[in-house]
């Protein structure tokens, strides 16, 4: 039987990370809002590796939290190992990494939703979505019959519409991590003239760790000094945990060629579009068929389980033979599997039909987050869940929507790749994929973001003053740097001879001296003993403005080109067949992707330079009021 | 292309003919214009729409290139309502050419086709009726040149683009799966390995874009130059050699220059020949030879015709000039045989027999067609052949070549500078992404598809 059940100003369906990050930025934001999801005991599950951040993706976390999320924190609060990757390599590459307690995560956010002001949470499937005419949202109805008015429904499905788990030979409808799949929301989308893909993912086994023999494996000890993802986490002291590393063989690979014809990859049993970037261990052994070994690492899934996650050996082989080639791995020749390795096919949705605000360019009100929208991991989807929730909400309070440019954030490089390009397969977000990339650092995120996020709404006044303050102390350190001279006494000139630096004849400003890749600011301290006392994170960011201020420049001087063209704003009602001298493919696809400036047109396949100059003329055009 | 910085092209047709027009239009204009231009006053000073006389030099080298009229327009009364500079000069393709380069070189990029018309439109210079014609001459000046530029590319020259194009790809791929797949078993790069290989790319595209210069001959012409002692019959031969085959352009006497030009089709080259007579026959030649202008006609000839007399023998002072032009492209004639015994010719072509000398009497027309063979041969079929040869006619081409190649260089600095990976990095896809304005590819998608294919990794 239907009912009414209540009203909302927004409603957010599902509560994985993008669902969370959504209902939490919207409710906070002041909007009525109610998160839905399957099973309560899911909210913010990490179906996967037990782990948050890595490369781009802990960009992604820092980004999350400057702007006032909440994936930082959480994750903060329930590490138990961390890890700044690639730090020889670069500051735009520095990554940060933790595994963490994936109970402990999802019971903290669960609280954190349940005691969030203006939010209600709710387990129920939603099974259709009330739009009015194909264009306008009304509502939501619960596989119960509940019927939920609202004015915004964000959409943050994961991986469970239409789920089907598939290991081996064997496949059954179901949603991940063994909970139920959503199988009727689809069609209503579809109903409404959403456009479906199909995707797949996977995941590895989950093993006991008492069955581990870690003698023969190698130890991988998180880092010594931890660096919190969150920028309001002044400084954690824990106890870390490791995880483990051994490696696949000959063995290894020899059992699995013997049983490919087994795996439904082969077999064509799978359609979904699987991600390159994260292939199975057969596909791995196809492909590489030169690698003698691939690496496996052995991750704790948290501190009060046994439960350990094999990262590397992702897979759709039948149970026996996951058995069978986990055994020829040295420590797990006596494993003992907890869960088996599955694959998951998933409907999601063609992202080419959102506006860059996440909102459906043809229905108003319906907004699409997290994994639905072609993406894949649980940062991507909190920072889409974020976006959608900010600008679900922005639209209830008539403001405008936040868009974040390409040079801004990697929150926008993924927005605009997804919604601009479109995507083949399940999207993760890459430093590659940044342009500006020395510029979006995970360190100055908050430099970045934080005031976007203090205009919004979501930083509050007293950490915005906390930010301010730690901005001005960056600046008044750099401009000391510039002005203090140091004389070449000879003190300073052991100082630098004893770091294989050239020695200085006449005065030199501490600036220079920073700049030389043999001195760290920290080192200067024995030299510069009236500085100020400043935070690691303060000086660190000294440090990187002036070691690499040529390249920062000229990548700011890119991003003014690159703005330019943004600011050509194009009309959202231009019809482009009508526009004279486009290539007929440009048409095509500029009437698909509406694209809100000349610059976004520029990055769609198919729009050539020279289109680009018709539109411009055509923009010169129709402001001198030459067009209908 | 649709940036507003500041844009030089030439804007008299190309061809052959003797004078043209390089227009500079934008915000740097004056300042580019300044940097090359000297003339009475200091280019600041020039008023706004005025003509002034004065030469364009290499602000590197000092050297003069040539004599112009410079315009100087003042926004926004101009075509493309912005600041624009017209160098008028009159030294012939190649000498506009070279100060379009110079041009490029201080600071101004390559107008991209119908440029200048779409500025003015979209700077308000243009009448709204003409939308329609700017859009066509867009299109039309587009397909135009992609289809030049991909016969181009059609070859050796594409393949040895790509070849180095995707080395960089490779490079920049492994970089980047270093960059964002650490603590995966890949062979990660390491600085001194990005070096080598940035090392080796660049003096690849070095190569190639030193082929732009064998290239600009087929387009452009070669540079000829006749030297020899007096009445040797250099005007003979420059007369006998317009007046045979087609002149093109009548020659220019000029005021300033002491040298008589002809431009001629030989066998479908284009060549200018320069006869250094008139400043030379004045005084003693040995002397003389050491004289900057014919010095400089010398060094930027692409041919050298030497002529003796066999009449008189060989002299001391043909040696001399032999000399000065041994390391050029050569040809020596040995000229008035009818007037000598076959004797006397004998032991000159023996003297001369590492050079092939070929025999001629201008008075009758004789080895006429032997000379036109050898040139031919010595550029055509030697080691010019645009059938075996990489060759890079296309100035736009050639200056994306310079960038990648000033890319290079900057990432190797950075090395040694002690700076990461992800600087270099910078660096390194800029000048993939230079190559990739050439060769139309994204560099991105690339790099991206390079990662999946080429290294294993994932969880």
């Amino acid at each position: 039987m239907e009912y009414q059940a209540g009203e909302y100003d927004i409603v957010v369906v599902g509560a994985g990370h993008a669902g969370c990050e959504a209902a939490l930025a919207a409710a906070r934001l002041g909007c009525r809002t109610v998160v839905f999801a399957i099973n309560l005991d899911s909210i913010a599950n990490m179906p996967c590796n037990p782990s948050i951040g890595g490369t781009a993706k802990g960009h992604l976390v820092r980004e999350i939290d400057a702007l006032g999320g909440e994936m930082g924190k959480c994750a903060d609060k329930t590490f138990i190992q961390s890890k700044m990757l690639n730090s020889a390599k670069g500051p735009a590459v520095f990554s940060l990494r933790a595994q963490i307690d994936r109970r402990k995560y999802q019971i903290e956010m669960k609280n954190t939703l349940e005691k969030q002001e203006n939010l209600d949470v709710k387990q129920a499937e939603i099974t259709e979505l009330l739009i009015e005419d194909r264009k306008k949202v009304l509502g939501v109805k619960t596989h119960t019959g509940a019927v939920y008015k609202c004015r915004a429904v964000i959409l943050a499905t994961g991986t469970y519409l239409k789920g089907r788990i598939i290991i081996g030979d064997v496949s059954y409808s179901g949603g991940p991590d063994g909970l139920f799949p959503a199988n009727r929301l689809s069609d209503s989308l579809r109903e409404n003239g959403i456009e479906l893909y199909r995707f797949k993912t996977g995941t590895p086994a989950r093993i006991n760790k008492r069955s581990i023999d870690f003698s023969k494996t190698e130890e991988q000890p998180g880092d010594d000094r931890i660096v919190p993802f969150s920028f309001e986490t002044e400084q954690i002291e824990k106890e870390q945990v490791s995880c483990w590393l051994t490696h696949t063989n000959e063995e290894t690979h020899r059992i699995i060629r013997e049983n490919l014809h087994r795996s439904p990859l082969y077999s064509g049993d799978i359609k979904g579009v699987g991600p390159r970037y994260c292939p199975s261990i057969e596909d791995k052994v196809v492909r590489f068929a030169d690698r003698e070994s691939h690496q496996v690492f052995i991750e704790p899934m948290g501190l009060e389980t046994q439960e350990m996650y094999l990262q590397g050996m992702s897979t759709s082989l039948p149970e026996d033979v996951q058995i069978k080639m986990m055994r020829t791995l040295p420590g797990l020749e006596n494993v003992s599997v907890m869960r088996s390795a599955y694959a998951i096919e998933y409907d999601c949705i063609n992202p080419t039909q959102l506006k860059l605000s996440l909102e459906a360019k043809s229905i108003d009100g319906l907004f699409f987050a997290g994994q639905i929208n072609g993406s894949s991991g649980y940062e991507e989807a909190a920072a889409q869940g974020l976006m959608a929730g900010i600008n679900a909400a922005m639209k209830i309070m008539g403001r405008e929507p936040l868009v974040l440019d390409r040079s801004e954030a990697y929150i926008g490089v993924l927005v605009d790749d997804l919604i601009t390009k479109g995507t083949e397969e399940p999207y993760r977000m890459m430093t590659s994929r940044a342009e500006y990339r020395l510029l979006l650092r995970q360190d100055n995120a908050d430099l970045r973001l934080t005031p976007i996020g203090h205009r919004i709404g979501l930083i509050s006044e007293e950490r915005y003053k906390r930010f301010e303050n730690k901005k001005n102390k960056i600046a008044l350190e750099i401009e000391r740097l510039e002005k203090t001279v140091v004389p070449p006494t000879e003190e300073v000139n052991r100082f630098l001879e004893a770091r294989n630096s050239s020695p200085i004849k006449s005065g030199v400003k501490l600036k220079e001296l920073l700049r030389r890749p043999e001195i760290t600011y920290e080192d200067l301290a024995q030299i510069d003993r009236d500085r100020p006392e400043l935070s690691f994170a303060e000086a660190e960011q000294v440090s990187i403005s002036i070691k690499y201020e040529g390249y920062i420049q000229r990548q700011l001087l890119q991003v003014e080109q690159f703005k330019k063209l943004e600011g050509r704003k194009l009309p959202k009602d231009l019809d482009y067949s009508k526009v004279d001298g486009l290539s007929s493919e440009a048409k095509q696809k500029l009437n698909k992707i509406k694209p809100d400036s000349v610059g976004q047109a520029s990055r769609i396949s198919g729009v050539s330079p020279s289109d680009i100059s018709v539109l411009l003329v055509y923009l010169e055009q129709s402001r001198r009021g030459g067009n209908r | 292309m649709y940036m507003e910085d500041t844009i030089a092209a030439i804007s008299t047709p190309q061809g052959t003919g003797g004078i043209g027009i390089v227009r500079i239009s934008g915000e740097k204009a004056f300042a580019i214009a300044g940097k090359v231009f000297r003339g009475k006053k200091p280019f600041e000073q020039l008023k706004s729409h005025t003509v002034s006389l004065g030469k364009i030099i290499d602000p590197q080298s000092g050297a003069m290139v040539d004599e112009v009229l410079l315009s100087k327009m003042v926004k926004p009364h101009t075509y493309t309502r912005e600041d624009i500079v017209e160098i008028n000069c009159h030294g012939g393709t190649a000498v506009i050419r070279k100060i379009l380069e110079l041009v490029i070189k201080e600071g101004a990029r390559l107008a991209e086709p119908g440029e200048f018309t779409k500025r003015a439109f979209l700077n308000g210079r243009i009448d709204l009726s003409q939308a329609e014609a700017v859009i066509d001459l867009i299109n039309s000046k587009t397909k135009e040149s992609s289809r030049a530029a991909a016969a181009q590319l059609e070859g050796k020259l594409s393949r040895k683009l790509k070849a180095a194009r995707d080395r960089l790809i490779e490079l920049i791929a492994h970089m980047e799966v270093t960059f964002d797949y650490p603590e995966h078993d890949i062979e990660e790069v390491t600085g001194r390995e990005v070096y080598r290989e940035t090392k080796e790319i660049k003096e690849t595209l070095c190569e190639l874009a030193r082929g732009f210069e064998k290239g600009r001959i087929l387009r452009e012409g070669l540079n000829a130059v006749i030297v020899g002692r007096p009445n040797v019959g250099k005007s003979s031969l420059l007369n006998e050699l317009s007046g045979k085959n087609r002149a093109i352009v009548t020659d220019i006497p000029g005021t300033t220059r002491d040298v008589i030009e002809e431009y001629i089709d030989m066998n479908g080259i284009p060549v200018r020949i320069v006869d250094t007579a008139g400043i030379r026959e004045t005084s003693d030649v040995v002397e003389k030879i050491g004289v900057e202008r014919t010095q400089k006609e010398i060094n930027e000839a692409d041919l050298v015709i030497m002529m003796v007399d066999a009449a008189e023998g060989i002299k001391e002072e043909d040696w001399a000039i032999l000399q000065t032009v041994r390391d050029k492209k050569l040809v020596v004639l040995i000229n008035k045989v009818d007037l000598a015994e076959q004797r006397v010719i004998g032991e000159i072509e023996e003297k001369l027999a590492g050079y092939g000398p070929i025999r001629t009497s201008i008075k009758e027309e004789k080895g006429l067609d032997q000379l036109e063979n050898a040139i031919t041969r010595l550029f055509v079929k030697g080691e010019i052949n645009p059938n075996s040869e990489v060759l890079v006619t296309n100035v736009r081409h050639k200056s994306l070549m310079d960038d990648a190649v000033r890319s290079l260089s900057e990432a190797m600095a950075s090395y040694e500078a002690g700076m990461p990976l992800d600087c270099i990095a910078i660096d390194i896809k800029n000048a993939a992404e230079s190559l990739g304005q050439i060769t139309g590819e994204s560099v991105s998608e690339d790099v991206m598809h390079r990662i999946f294919s080429r290294f294993c990794v994932g969880k």
